[in-house]
């Protein structure tokens, strides 16, 4: 009875830092795609002047580097580190979320890297030979082809940083984690509040999930994947 | 100085050490139909693909008109004026078939929206594909894309239409509807340089056949002369290095075709 009291206090305190985890998921959604895509490119399509082979390798090392790395040490690295010595101050949703999204480009890129390399090398040969330039080839025809392709990969990175984004509660960011570890300290009662916290994490989970498929569904290339 | 619409002199390229074209020389004037025939990997495709620079040649001219293209810095604007279709279709899988021809008129020509529909849907139509407007390349059959491909060049009304091998990646059954617009073309006054083995419709259409082998062209003469027993090869290949002992008979012209028949 006492469990159910605590949890309907607390329960609109944690759910209160449900759009602040939202918010985190989507910015680094965003910038993992907005930094993530052109590194996938650079990776397939560089190469042919030193300036791209340079950036393709640097692709490369950044992919590496961010890959190599737990969450949690790249989040202080940035808090502590990298932002205070570039005299960029944020506040530390801003920090977490740009990390997040930093981290999730170079998986993003890799999905995308993965969904160029699938296109037939015959497809930009036809664009080419309509009079189309390698920009507008890639931009017209390969791109949205690849896109498509690298959505049912592409979506995995929702739970992904959905759940990644607790980590936030580190750098005392306000999301649901943060807040579920601060009602728990002031009710002691860790088990219905943990409970609630997963249950509101596992239906955010189910209905992103839910409208990445019908996208998936809304944008497949007729004659590729399931029906 | 030549009418040819496409003057072609000394073209090699070479893969690593693997000579695949030596010294080709050609010409091609308005309304040819000339057919490139041999062996696979004797550089036939690496010829097309080397006019229109899909494949950069090592040495060698091309002029389109009076235009030397070798080298043109505006190599987009030559494309365009030479339509290509290739083995494998490459249409564009996430367009249907109407905007697989529309993509160039309206990205590359700059065409309004419902000009290019309308324009596209008549190019469909001129493949009889006008019906399948809607269709994704996936729902089509091998003949159908093909046709499609084809609409698509046709659309940017080139000066020359180049085929490589368009009918080898298709059942037999379909090979028919693809040569039949094929033979419309040609018969409309299309310039064409094709690669094919399919030898009935290189007799109906070719005004001449080149025999490719070894990265040469090795004899050519019209279709008549290459099954008339008795006629002997006009000449070969100027700029090829074995045109030094030209052949006076198409022995291995008949040879090849008589491997390709059994």
């Amino acid at each position: 009875m006492q469990s159910t009291s605590i949890l309907i206090e607390s329960l609109p305190n944690i759910a209160g830092g449900l759009f602040t985890t939202l918010g985190l998921v989507i910015i680094a959604l965003a910038v993992g795609f907005v930094v993530g895509l052109p590194l996938g490119v650079i990776q397939v399509y560089g190469g042919s002047s030193i300036l791209t082979r340079a950036l393709s390798r640097g692709a490369v090392l950044y992919v590496w580097f961010l890959r190599g790395l737990p969450n949690l040490v790249l989040l202080f690295l940035f808090y502590y580190g990298i932002f205070p010595f570039l005299g960029i101050d944020l506040p530390p949703f801003f920090v977490g979320a740009t990390v997040l999204g930093l981290r999730s480009s170079a998986y993003q890129s890799q999905i995308f890297r993965g969904a160029l390399l699938s296109i037939d090398q015959g497809q930009m040969h036809a664009a080419r030979s309509l009079g189309m330039s390698r920009a507008l080839a890639l931009r017209s025809v390969i791109l949205p082809q690849a896109l498509r392709i690298s959505l049912p990969a592409w979506s995995n990175e929702y739970p992904i940083l959905l759940t990644d984004s607790s980590v936030c509660y580190a750098i005392g960011v306000m999301e649901m984690l943060t807040r579920a570890s601060l009602q728990v300290s002031r009710t002691r009662a860790p088990v219905p509040l943990y409970l609630a916290t997963a249950a509101i994490f596992i239906i955010m989970n189910y209905l992103g999930m839910s409208i990445l498929r019908i996208s998936e569904r809304r944008w497949r290339i007729p004659g590729f994947g399931g029906s | 100085m030549s009418d040819a619409i496409l003057r072609v002199r000394g073209l090699s390229k070479r893969f690593d050490s693997e000579e695949v074209l030596r010294g080709v020389s050609f010409e091609v004037h308005k309304g040819d139909a000339k057919v490139f025939i041999g062996p696979s990997g004797t550089g036939k495709s690496t010829l097309l693909r080397c006019l229109n620079r899909l494949v950069e040649p090592d040495s060698g001219q091309v002029w389109l008109g009076s235009e030397e293209i070798t080298h043109a810095s505006d190599i987009d604007g030559v494309r365009r004026r030479m339509g290509m279709v290739f083995q494998n279709f490459y249409l564009f899988d996430h367009l249907t078939a109407l905007g697989n021809v529309e993509i160039g008129l309206t990205k590359v020509l700059k065409m309004p929206k419902r000009q290019a529909k309308d324009f596209a849907m008549s190019e469909l139509a001129r493949v009889g594909m006008d019906r399948f407007a809607d269709k994704y390349p996936a729902e089509l059959s091998g003949g159908q894309a093909q046709r499609v491909s084809i609409a698509r060049s046709l659309a940017m009304n080139p000066e020359i239409m180049l085929f490589d091998e368009p009918t080898s990646a298709l059942d037999p059954e379909l090979t028919g509807e693809v040569l039949e617009v094929m033979r419309n073309l040609a018969s409309g006054g299309m310039t064409m340089l094709v690669v094919s083995h399919e030898m009935e419709f290189v007799y109906s259409v070719a005004s001449e056949v080149l025999f490719m082998e070894g990265g040469v062209i090795v004899e050519r003469g019209t279709p008549g002369q290459i099954r008339d027993e008795n006629a002997s090869a006009e000449s070969r290949d100027p700029g090829a290095p074995s045109a030094q002992n030209p052949s006076k008979s198409f022995a291995r012209t008949r040879a090849f075709l008589r491997r390709l028949d059994g």
